[in-house]
């Protein structure tokens, strides 16, 4: 009894840090509709920022309880003007261009925040030495209960309140929940929308400074601590209900406990917990707790997706004269060429398959490399157990990325918008962990090795024709889907479910299909990769694969279908040229992304339409 | 030649220039292609890289090997393993390197591993700890320097079995280190003393430890020691989270690697004294090699050496004996060569055993104290890792005989 009172407050104070980080995330969501991936990086700007203040008071008595906490609230700040600049340079420029393409934008900021820190405060962990009163403890039900964990019990709901008090009693307040429900009405009424929105940015970004910043006598300030806090936040958000405040304080709540009492009952459970919560959560109520329904977004420029049209005859000359140069490759290029040349066609599919869903399906999913990483697993468990050759694996690849698309999608295609996102990621975790814990299947996070082509495909040459072949073929394959019957009834359905359903269109049918045929498409690419790689780990389903692939498709552009091609070779010659050749690449990068995103905010191929339609008219 | 070889090294090294190829006028130079996760584990791979780097100078300043200069090409793999084999075939394919060496995380360690295997080329893994590398996944092209998670393991168990103790806990970063760490412990641990049980364990995820909670559910068990592997960011939660509820009282803690000094120089003035530790006692090791090598190391370096320092350094070593061996660049003669290559490191010699490619590299068990607000070790020994391995045949059993 005594054990459970304290497991249930350590979970208390473990939810206040987890709600500042999360209110913050929901506060900037519900008024700017920007899925912040930077959210992280600005907990651990603000965990690294209060180090440095805090240690900088030290002689001036930095230690006594008043000054360690206002060197806290300094660095809260601090972040949150960091965050305001980030609005204003960069995603002010860009919330007209297509929803989620701010993710980009905030994703370079990621890498370019995770390059500074490293260049700033040096690669090792920096630990904030206690002082004495933090060291305090007192006695609770007979055992000791940290005093600082009871503190932090009692900053949530303060915290809560005086954001209840800012949303109800002032202007600010007001007009940010005016914003979260219809912002185009309030823009409509005069509002300045600029100053809301970095007014916006700067209190989400300081309340993640916060909660970077209260962790910091518990843990030190370290690298990793932006991609460790992201999923989990996320989590707590749609948990929650997005653009909640009360939401996300009841999911933190939710969440914390669940881990308190989830490691007794269940130790190795801790890498699914938070998902699986998640995934039930988000089938038993789709809008998470405290979520409503999003208002039916207005598009936001007034103007719906641009009708797909044919190719022009000089992009289908362009393409076929890529396909020839690639196809020739072998008599001109060296080996590391044909490998890099491989990578790139198993991504153009990959990227292609989600294209498919994003694009003409409306359906924006943040974890289709499950589908791939299914893919390369279902090549590798056929080598691993059934010994099968090459031929057979790739057939296993498709297979097994499909049983699970079928599965998977029934849920997902039921919800909408980030909801939709937030399914797909909680299952592709689900998968991940299971590849990564089931150690007699998959062999942990050791991976699967020797998962090798038949002797005929050894040679490099063979293997490209063979890749071009199969992921080529497919990407072309998704393509007609797209101009197919199927693909103009699909994007029926996304613009407008209800017109498409009174003509007797079944809109989530048609999704599911459509989630079927991209995880086929990405098992194919899965399978492939595998057997150029030799082997299969965990990491080809972890978040920041899916991240790859939504990178590209939206660098590529959304609305083209030419986009996920021009997308994939983009990013991944720029990753790979990076990487390569410049010691701070992530940087570097990231400056590119966030360069790109400026520059064409319809994605690249996207740019290249509107000046050549512009140019010449569009085709008929 | 060598001179000027040593100035243009130490001109690029110096600036941290991007990772080119740096040629000597005349005398080709022997290319080591070299993989790591630099930008993942910065804390961890630039005192390793720092290593290297001082020992290829040594070397060339010292005339080189069968009289060309080494020359390390390096890489960056963003912590995960496709790009880690990709670059390990731009090294063989379009820099054209003699040879591979590398590597931090385990998975990476075996993907490049099973690559080397593949195209049948030397790969020398440097700091990977999984046992697979040289035991159920070993092959005949890979060699792995570190002391494994067996080898450490059974370093702790020496210790552990003389502790009165009987009920213990486990806990472990959820993923296959931690695991093996814990199986090994487990196993070893019974066999010496049937009288102990495991009566708890905790797996957190790397990296996002629920520390509180972690702590109360061990205290629940109400055990008489711990087992430890967790290691960064979450160590110090841990540890701080012991410290103020009181799990590490009147209770023995046995900690897998946190005397090294990237583990325990993070965790300050906490640092708790008494646990039983492998690591690296850097200041204390005055052996005339590790003597000569701590004061090359912070002449150069203006720092002090860290564990990652003498793999890196230690790493060259085992190459340029090898290749001075095997008088060639001839794979198969190296890996001959490898077999059984006995080489000096700062730790004293040590051999590349013929028998699983495992060289028999030790580190230091002692016990963790404080010294004026930093965490050391005391009490110390050098166990020498040759001592800590299985019997022959359980390897032979292990290990494919087939390569």
């Amino acid at each position: 009894m005594d054990f459970l009172l304290v497991q249930f407050l350590t979970g208390l104070a473990n939810a206040s840090a987890l709600f500042l980080i999360a209110s913050g995330l929901t506060v900037i969501f519900g008024v700017t509709r920007v899925v912040n991936f930077a959210h992280g990086s600005f907990y651990m700007l603000g965990a690294y920022l209060a180090w440095t203040i805090v240690r900088a008071l030290w002689e001036w008595g930095g230690r006594e309880p008043w000054l360690f906490v206002s060197g806290l609230l300094l660095a809260a700040l601090a972040v949150g003007a960091i965050g305001a600049l980030v609005e204003m340079i960069l995603l002010r420029r860009i919330y007209r261009a297509p929803e989620l393409f701010q993710l980009l934008a905030t994703f370079g900021v990621v890498l370019i925040v995770q390059d500074v820190t490293l260049a700033l405060w040096g690669p090792e962990d920096l630990p904030l030495p206690r002082p004495r009163w933090l060291r305090a403890f007192v006695e609770v039900a007979g055992e000791r209960f940290p005093l600082y964990d009871l503190i932090l019990i009692f900053v949530g709901p303060v915290v809560l309140g005086l954001l209840w008090l800012l949303f109800q009693r002032t202007r600010f307040g007001i007009l940010v929940r005016a914003a979260t429900q219809d912002r185009e009405m309030v823009a409509a009424l005069g509002v300045d929308q600029r100053a809301l929105f970095t007014g916006v940015f700067f209190l989400g970004s300081a309340l993640a400074g916060l909660g970077g910043a209260i962790v910091l006598p518990s843990q030190n300030a370290n690298l990793q601590m932006d991609l460790a806090i992201i999923a989990e936040a996320f989590v707590v958000v749609v948990v929650g209900g997005m653009g909640s405040v009360p939401g996300a304080f009841l999911a933190s709540l939710l969440i914390a406990e669940v881990q308190a009492f989830g490691i007794v009952l269940v130790p190795k459970a801790t890498l699914v917990l938070v998902f699986l919560v998640m995934a039930a959560v988000l089938m038993v109520r789709p809008y998470g707790l405290l979520g409503r329904p999003q208002a039916h977004a207005r598009a936001p420029t007034g103007s719906v997706a641009p009708v797909i049209r044919a190719a022009p005859g000089v992009l289908k000359i362009a393409g076929a004269i890529a396909l020839a140069l690639a196809a020739a490759a072998p008599l001109y290029a060296g080996p590391y060429a044909l490998t890099v040349l491989i990578e790139l066609v198993v991504f153009i599919l990959f990227a292609a398959s989600l294209h498919l869903l994003m694009g003409p399906g409306g359906v924006v999913s943040f974890g289709h490399a499950a589908y791939f990483g299914l893919g390369a697993y279902g090549a590798a468990l056929g080598v691993r157990f059934l010994a099968v050759p090459m031929e057979a694996g790739l057939v296993l690849a498709p297979l097994l990325a499909g049983l699970f698309g079928v599965v998977f999608g029934w849920f997902v295609v039921r919800l909408s918008g980030v909801y939709l996102a937030m399914l797909t990621l909680a299952f592709a975790q689900i998968v991940w962990a299971a590849a990564f814990q089931w150690v007699e299947l998959t062999g942990g996070d050791n991976g699967i090795l020797g998962v090798w082509p038949s002797p005929w495909a050894r040679d490099k040459a063979l293997f490209l024709w063979l890749a071009l072949v199969l992921c080529l073929g497919a990407t072309l394959l998704l393509r007609r889907a797209i101009y197919a019957p199927f693909g103009y009834a699909l994007r029926a359905a996304r613009d407008s479910e209800l017109r498409a359903e009174a003509i007797g269109l079944d809109a989530a049918r048609l999704r599911l299909v459509a989630f079927v045929l991209a995880a086929v498409a990405a098992g194919i690419a899965g399978g492939v990769y595998a057997y150029a790689k030799g082997s299969v780990f965990p990491t080809y389903i972890s978040i920041p694969k899916s991240v790859d692939a939504l990178l590209m498709v939206l660098l590529g552009g959304v609305q083209t279908v030419s986009g996920p091609i021009v997308g994939a070779v983009a990013f991944h010659g720029l990753f790979l040229t990076l990487l390569q050749w410049v010691e701070w690449w992530r940087a570097a990068l990231g400056l590119a992304i966030v360069a790109l995103v400026l520059a064409f905010p319809e994605g690249i191929a996207g740019f290249v339409q509107r000046r050549w339609e512009a140019r010449f008219g569009a085709a008929s | 030649m060598a001179k000027t070889t040593r100035r243009l090294f130490l001109a690029a090294a110096g600036t941290l220039a991007a990772p080119g190829l740096i040629r000597a006028q005349g005398t080709q130079p022997i290319r080591i292609g070299e993989i790591n996760s630099y930008t993942t584990l910065p804390a961890f791979t630039i005192p390793y890289r720092n290593g290297w780097q001082l020992r290829v100078e040594q070397i060339n300043a010292a005339g080189g090997v069968l009289g060309r200069p080494l020359e390390v090409i390096w890489r960056d793999d963003a912590g995960r393993p496709q790009d880690a084999v990709r670059l390990a075939g731009e090294l063989l394919d379009a820099e054209r390197v003699d040879l591979l060496a590398g590597t931090f995380f385990s998975h990476i360690g075996l993907a490049v591993s099973d690559f080397a295997l593949q195209r049948r080329r030397l790969f020398v893994a440097a700091e990977p700890l999984t046992d697979a590398l040289v035991w159920e996944k070993g092959n005949r092209y890979t060699f792995r320097l570190r002391p494994s998670t067996y080898m450490q393991a059974a370093m702790l168990v020496e210790e552990a079995a003389k502790l009165p103790a009987r009920r213990w806990v486990t806990v472990a970063p959820n993923y296959e280190y931690g695991q093996s760490a814990v199986k090994w412990f487990k196993q070893l641990l019974s066999a010496r003393r049937p009288d102990v049980e495991f009566v708890a364990e905790q797996w957190p995820a790397l990296g996002r430890i629920d520390a509180g909670a972690t702590v109360t559910a061990l205290a629940q068990a109400r055990p008489d020691a711990i087992y430890n592997v967790t290691f960064g960011a979450d160590l110090t939660n841990f540890v701080r989270q012991g410290n103020t509820r009181g799990l590490f009282e009147r209770r023995t803690v046995v900690s897998l690697l946190t005397g090294e000094p990237e583990y325990l120089d993070p965790l300050g003035d906490e640092t708790p004294e008494g646990w039983i530790v492998t690591g690296y006692p850097w200041d204390q090791v005055n052996t005339p090699e590790h003597a000569a090598f701590r004061s090359a190391y912070q002449q150069r370096f203006n720092d002090y050496p860290r564990l990652g320092s003498v793999v890196g350094y230690d790493t060259i070593t085992a190459i340029a004996e090898a290749i001075k061996r095997a008088g060639s660049l001839d794979t198969e003669r190296l890996v001959e060569a490898m077999r059984g290559l006995p080489f000096q490191s700062p730790f004293g010699r040590c051999i590349f055993r013929a028998i699983d490619h495992q060289s028999t590299l030790g580190a230091f068990v002692g016990k963790t104290a404080l010294r004026g607000g930093r965490g050391t070790m005391v009490d110390w020994r050098y166990a020498d890792g040759a001592n800590y391995l299985p019997p022959d045949d359980e390897v032979r059993r292990m290990r494919p005989q087939t390569t």
